[in-house]
């Protein structure tokens, strides 16, 4: 199976086809095909992983080499460009938690999406999603993921703006594509470099991944190539995995179906950023000198976001918003980790975190559709929801904790390993922005949990549980999200055996890679001390909360009592004033003034030349007709002054658009023409 | 079939010109025999270049299908005509959007009705490009270059909308512009030429020389008008706003889909070639052009309230991204180009015959009017949705493949054109991409999504039907097919757009090595 592992995007790709052509024609209108298809491919995708996984046991000394195939895709000067899979541990780690989120979220929607207007069209949408993202996941070369990537981009616009009707939800579709697509201005160059940084280090360019990522860590292209490529990408990743300062698309993609949700930030979309960080690690290890310690862009902007992600939790009234400023914040954590060189726990974060978060919003959409009569207000609508849905709230808490950094919970696993990698890197800095994040997670967590769960019901629905096509796919995520992180804790390691940085070049058992470049980063020690302190500090996050909250302590009204505090909420509020900057001056500037100023001086000055020499040419032609035929050559020389006063007259004609006239004219002009070299011809 | 080699391309060329013929041979009153026989003359020359499609030798970058016939031996100008890859996909791309136009025109005729003269205008500018494409001889290319010209002038002036006569004429004379300077340079071509010729086979080989380098220069710069407002590049444009906007949507299809991309061929055969020092000190100034009419044509579309408007100033964008790969000189550069052209004329010609359509449909193509196809006309809508992803570069459909093979050319142009320059160009494109992804989606936002307006809420607005499926299918699925497995035509331009590139290589290095040397010492 594993050598005919394009077939796993194949799958989804067709039921995409079948879905739009067929579906509305079949019995449940066209969610069995998408359901059979992403169910397919997820057996083939746990083949796939135990074929890599069986390839352990009898493994040769210099490692398992990824298995790849490729075929023409097209050529230019003679050479040809291919395009293929390229199978690891990372792939294959990937195409299992897609296709299993995936599956589980196309259940989900059976429930949750049953009397949508446009169901079939969103089941349809949810495969090719899936197809895109497994597409991006197998690809072996820069250029295919970047067909990957941005399908992957379209797919989201449609369901984000999947109920178009009301323009708030387009309006937010399109911020989501135009963001990632300023984001792709970057990705676009970075592609282009790959090519010519293989090219520089080899004499023959190529976009393969295995051959970007060697010349990027070869020594043989200039490190200012390295540099731009790499910037190139990143800012390509901070657009798709929603890093500051492009993250301000992700809280509003929210307007779409709550199980898409949960799919853009577990699966897809989002992960695709990081995923691509960790594609293509070579470049960012060496153009962003990760391996020398101190700060370093990547990092930075990870460390960023994942304080400016928590703190915007704290003041969102939507439990959808919470969790969407909390994707940003994990989001944060991996692209950090990539940063401080961290890439198997960067991964690891990835993988856990796909779990309990698409427990998290599975479970808000689960409030949602039976507990607070499609509200996602936490203030108005909730409350006191542990008591009417009971199976809800213990997984969505099970989420939560997991999501916290609470031992022995998934999230505890690979959190810690990326604190310990920054403190064991010499990247200090970065240990500490990320004991504060896990503070702060803690604690809007226990915000959210808080207001959606306890207390007293506010709402005005009939709170019940929900069916069980909602909450069977919320046990086996909640399973996950206990258990995913053991993979890797010590002792096992068996998540980091399998998947390991130096697939960047095709084989997991490097000899130079291993330990010359990535030695001290890939195999951080288990550090007793700095776990217990982050639990510590995650549980005192969630001590606070619950002061705060349930205990009613702490300086409530303060926003009333202090202005700074007030001033500081207001910024909040709005969200850093990113999305006026964003919209209202750089957007609403191009599409209102200078785009109408653009077509003012087509308009006036441009076409004002083309039409100022159109009426110079009449103007002309009437004053050689009136003055210059009339009043200074007639009665002079009367038969030139004839002609060009014919000449004129046309002319005069023409402009004043006499166009049957003109058409005569012309007409017998290329019949004439015709005819004069028709004789010609007889006559030679 | 030695036979049909031979006579290959003068049936493909003029075919049209009989079907037009016959055409005056029926009754104006007998419409379906006019169609019936407007389409299977269509489909017949079609046929021609199917047949040519098979024969074609794809792994050699040479002329094929030649004929090489004594005609104005007065003036050493022969009937040459000849197919390679460059030529090829536009030839067969003009063949095919024919017949198209004749389907979409089934019921679809402007006012004043008059099947007969309407497509026979189709058919007379059916004859003009597949002639432009075809010639090898100055004379003949340049007969064939005008020749396009009446038939579209007509189509705008007789069935345009209600600017047409100013559209008409402003499309006309300033093409003619171009032209005169244009025949000026192919003047002087021949005389100034080691070997006074016409043939464009020989003065490709002699590569300009006998000619004194400042005079290239000129002649080049000759040249470049006559190819630049027809392209059109920034700033010679502002003739196609208005004629998109006036022309019948039929017209708007041809000239967008055939008729620009006379320009863009031009400069591949004719330009680059003949004077390729020329064409090397000229191109920071193309490239400059081409990325200025990349981010200004976007702009314009920002601010355009009229859908079809906004598709024009659209091309002109689209069309600076073919020009950028030109001026690079490099084969991504001109594979991109000519993958651009076909890409375009596609995606292009789609959007015009969806915003016909709607205007059909509507009377308007004021967007701020429109509004909630989807509800109305979802099978429309879609389709408008599916050909603006396309036009904005999605990878996976045909337009990416002349985008982003035209960025990474613009990274390592060719001989000693300056790199620095042109990265910042390829930023600047890249950039373009972005802003063409804002007017398409806000066009699609604006005419698709949410609520029908009050004035069309009781409209009965039928969705897509019978000769509109037939029309488009064939563009949407070409579409698709390209985009996924782009080969299909980059194996057929590769071979031929590598020759002349290699060629073009060169000579720059040997003119570019004195100068280099010199500079060392």
């Amino acid at each position: 199976m594993i050598d005919y592992a394009w077939v796993i995007p194949l799958v989804p790709a067709i039921s995409f086809v079948l879905i739009l052509f067929f579906g509305k024609r079949m019995k449940y209108k066209g969610a069995e095909i998408g359901i059979a298809a992403v169910g397919a491919s997820f057996v083939m995708a746990c083949i796939v992983a135990g074929q890599w996984i069986a390839k352990f046991h009898h493994a040769p000394e210099t490692g398992v080499k990824a298995v790849t195939h490729a075929g023409l895709w097209w050529q230019n000067g003679g050479q040809k460009i291919t395009a293929g899979i390229q199978i690891d541990g990372l792939a294959a780690m990937m195409m299992f938690v897609v296709t299993l989120i995936s599956l589980l979220v196309h259940i989900y929607s059976t429930a949750y999406m049953h009397d949508d207007r446009r169901y079939t069209y969103y089941f349809a949408a949810l495969s090719l999603f899936t197809a895109s993202m497994l597409l991006l996941v197998v690809a072996d070369n820069t250029l295919l993921m970047l067909c990957g990537w941005e399908l992957v981009g379209l797919c989201s616009f449609m369901l984000i703006g999947h109920w178009w009707e009301e323009e708030p939800n387009s309006n937010a579709a399109l911020k989501a594509f135009f963001t990632t697509r300023t984001g792709d201005v970057g990705l676009l160059i970075g592609v282009v470099l790959t090519w010519f940084m293989v090219k520089a280090a080899t004499g023959r360019g190529s976009f393969n991944i295995v051959a970007v990522n060697k010349a990027a860590l070869g020594g043989k292209v200039s490190h200012t190539l390295v540099l731009v490529c790499a910037s190139g990408l990143l800012i390509a990743i901070i657009g798709k995995s929603g890093q500051f300062p492009l993250h301000t698309w992700l809280p509003d993609a929210m307007a779409g179906p709550t199980p898409v949700s949960a799919l853009i930030h577990a699966a897809t979309m989002v992960v695709a950023g990081v995923y691509l960080g960790a594609r293509l690690y070579g470049i960012f290890w060496s153009g962003f000198s990760i391996g020398h310690g101190g700060v370093n862009v990547m990092a930075a902007i990870g460390g960023i976001t994942i304080i400016i992600g928590a703190v915007l939790a704290f003041v969102q009234r939507d439990i959808k918003k919470v969790l969407a400023y909390s994707t940003i914040s994990q989001l944060g954590y991996m692209v950090m980790a990539l940063g401080v060189g961290a890439w198997t726990a960067a991964i690891f974060h990835l993988f856990t975190h796909a779990f309990f978060k698409a427990l998290l919003f599975l479970g808000a959409g689960s409030v949602s559709h039976s507990g607070s009569h499609h509200s996602f207000d936490m203030k108005e609508d909730m409350g006191g929801l542990r008591k009417y849905m009971p199976q809800t709230f213990t997984t969505f808490v099970i989420g939560a904790i997991a999501l916290a950094g609470i031992f022995p919970l998934a999230g505890f696993w690979s959190k810690d390993e990326i604190l310990v990698t920054a403190n064991q890197g010499s990247y200090d800095v970065f240990l500490y922005v990320g004991l504060v994040g896990a503070f702060l997670t803690a604690a809007y967590m226990t915000r959210c949990v808080y207001l959606t769960f306890f207390g007293e019901y506010r709402g005005h629905g009939h709170p019940h549980e929900s069916p069980p096509a909602i909450t069977v796919p919320l046990w086996i995520l909640a399973f996950f999200a206990v258990v995913a992180g053991i993979l890797n804790a010590p002792h096992v390691d068996l998540f980091k055996k399998w998947i390991n940085p130096s697939s960047v070049v095709g084989r997991t058992v490097d000899p130079e890679l291993i330990h010359h470049i990535f030695a001290r980063f890939t195999e951080p020690t288990f550090d007793t001390t700095a776990a217990t302190i982050s639990v510590l500090i995650a549980l005192v996050g969630i001590a606070i909360g619950a002061l705060y909250y349930f205990g009613d302590k702490g300086p409530h009204g303060l926003t009333q009592r202090s202005g700074a505090a007030k001033v500081g909420y207001t910024f909040l509020e709005n969200k850093y004033y990113l999305d006026h900057l964003y919209t209202d001056v750089i957007v609403g500037g191009v599409k209102g003034p200078i785009a109408n100023a653009s077509y003012w001086v087509n308009q006036h000055v441009i076409d004002g030349v083309v039409n100022g020499a159109g009426k110079g040419t009449s103007l002309l032609a009437n004053f050689t007709y009136d003055v210059l035929d009339r009043k200074v050559v007639d009665g002079a020389i009367n038969e030139t002054a004839n002609a060009t006063g014919w000449v004129g007259g046309r002319f005069r004609g023409l402009q004043s658009g006499k166009v049957q006239q003109y058409a005569l004219v012309l007409f017998g002009a290329v019949g004439l023409a015709s005819f004069v070299l028709a004789l010609v011809y007889v006559v030679s | 079939m030695n036979w049909f080699d031979d006579w290959a391309l003068p049936l493909g060329v003029f075919l049209p010109a009989v079907g037009m013929v016959l055409l005056f041979f029926i009754p104006k009153k007998n419409e379906t025999a006019i169609k019936a026989t407007a389409l299977l003359t269509t489909v017949v020359t079609f046929a021609v270049g199917v047949v040519i499609l098979f024969r074609f030798n794809y792994h050699s970058g040479t002329l094929q299908f030649t004929v090489n016939e004594q005609w104005i031996p007065v003036i050493h100008s022969r009937f040459h005509v000849g197919i390679d890859g460059i030529s090829l996909p536009l030839l067969v791309l003009s063949m095919f959007i024919c017949i198209l136009a004749v389907i979409y025109s089934w019921d679809h005729f402007p006012e004043p009705r008059n099947p007969r003269a309407f497509l026979a205008l189709i058919l007379l500018l059916e004859v003009g490009m597949n002639g432009t494409f075809a010639a090898q001889d100055l004379i003949l290319f340049f007969v064939f270059f005008e020749f396009v010209l009446l038939p579209m002038f007509f189509m705008i002036g007789v069935w345009g909308g209600p600017n047409r006569q100013y559209a008409a004429i402003k499309f006309f004379l300033f093409t003619l512009f171009g032209s005169a300077l244009m025949l000026v340079a192919f003047l002087a071509l021949y005389f100034l030429s080691k070997h006074p010729t016409f043939d464009m086979v020989q003065l490709a080989k002699m590569h300009g020389e006998g000619i004194a380098y400042g005079t290239q220069l000129l002649v080049f710069g000759g040249l470049f008008l006559g190819f630049a407002i027809k392209v059109p590049i920034f700033p010679f444009h502002t003739w196609l706003p208005d004629a998109h906007t006036e022309a019948p949507t039929v017209g708007s299809v041809l000239l967008a889909a055939i008729m620009l991309k006379l320009g863009t061929y031009g400069f591949v055969r004719i330009a680059i070639p003949f004077l390729p020092r020329a064409a090397q000190a000229w191109a920071p100034w193309i490239g400059l052009l081409a990325v200025i009419g990349i981010i200004y044509g976007s702009l314009c579309c920002l601010a355009q309230r009229d859908m079809k408007r906004l598709i024009a100033f659209s091309s002109v964008a689209h069309m600076g991204f073919v020009m950028l790969g030109i001026a690079t000189l490099t084969n991504f550069g001109i594979n991109a180009a000519i993958f651009g052209m076909v890409a375009h004329g596609l995606i292009t010609g789609m959007l015009f015959f969806v915003a016909g359509s709607i205007q059909e449909r509507f009377n308007t193509r004021e967007m701020s009017r429109l509004g909630g196809l989807l509800t109305q006309a979802p099978k429309l809508g879609w389709i408008l949705g599916f050909c603006a992803m396309a036009s904005l570069g999605l990878p996976g459909l045909a337009g990416f493949w002349g985008e982003f093979p035209a960025i990474l050319s613009a990274y390592q142009p060719a001989g000693n054109i300056s790199d620095i320059t042109f990265r910042v160009y390829m930023v600047v494109a890249a950039v373009g991409t972005v802003l063409a992804a804002g007017y398409l989606l806000w066009m699609f936002q604006k005419v698709a999504f949410g609520t029908p307006k009050d004035e069309f809420k009781d409209a009965h607005i039928h969705d897509v039907h019978g000769p509109e499926w037939i029309a488009w299918t064939p563009l949407l699925v070409l579409i698709v097919v390209l985009g996924i497995y782009p080969n299909f035509l980059f194996k057929v331009t590769d071979p031929a757009v590598t020759r002349e590139t290699k060629q073009v290589a060169a000579v720059l290095q040997q003119a570019n090595r004195p100068k280099t040397e010199a500079a060392n010492r």
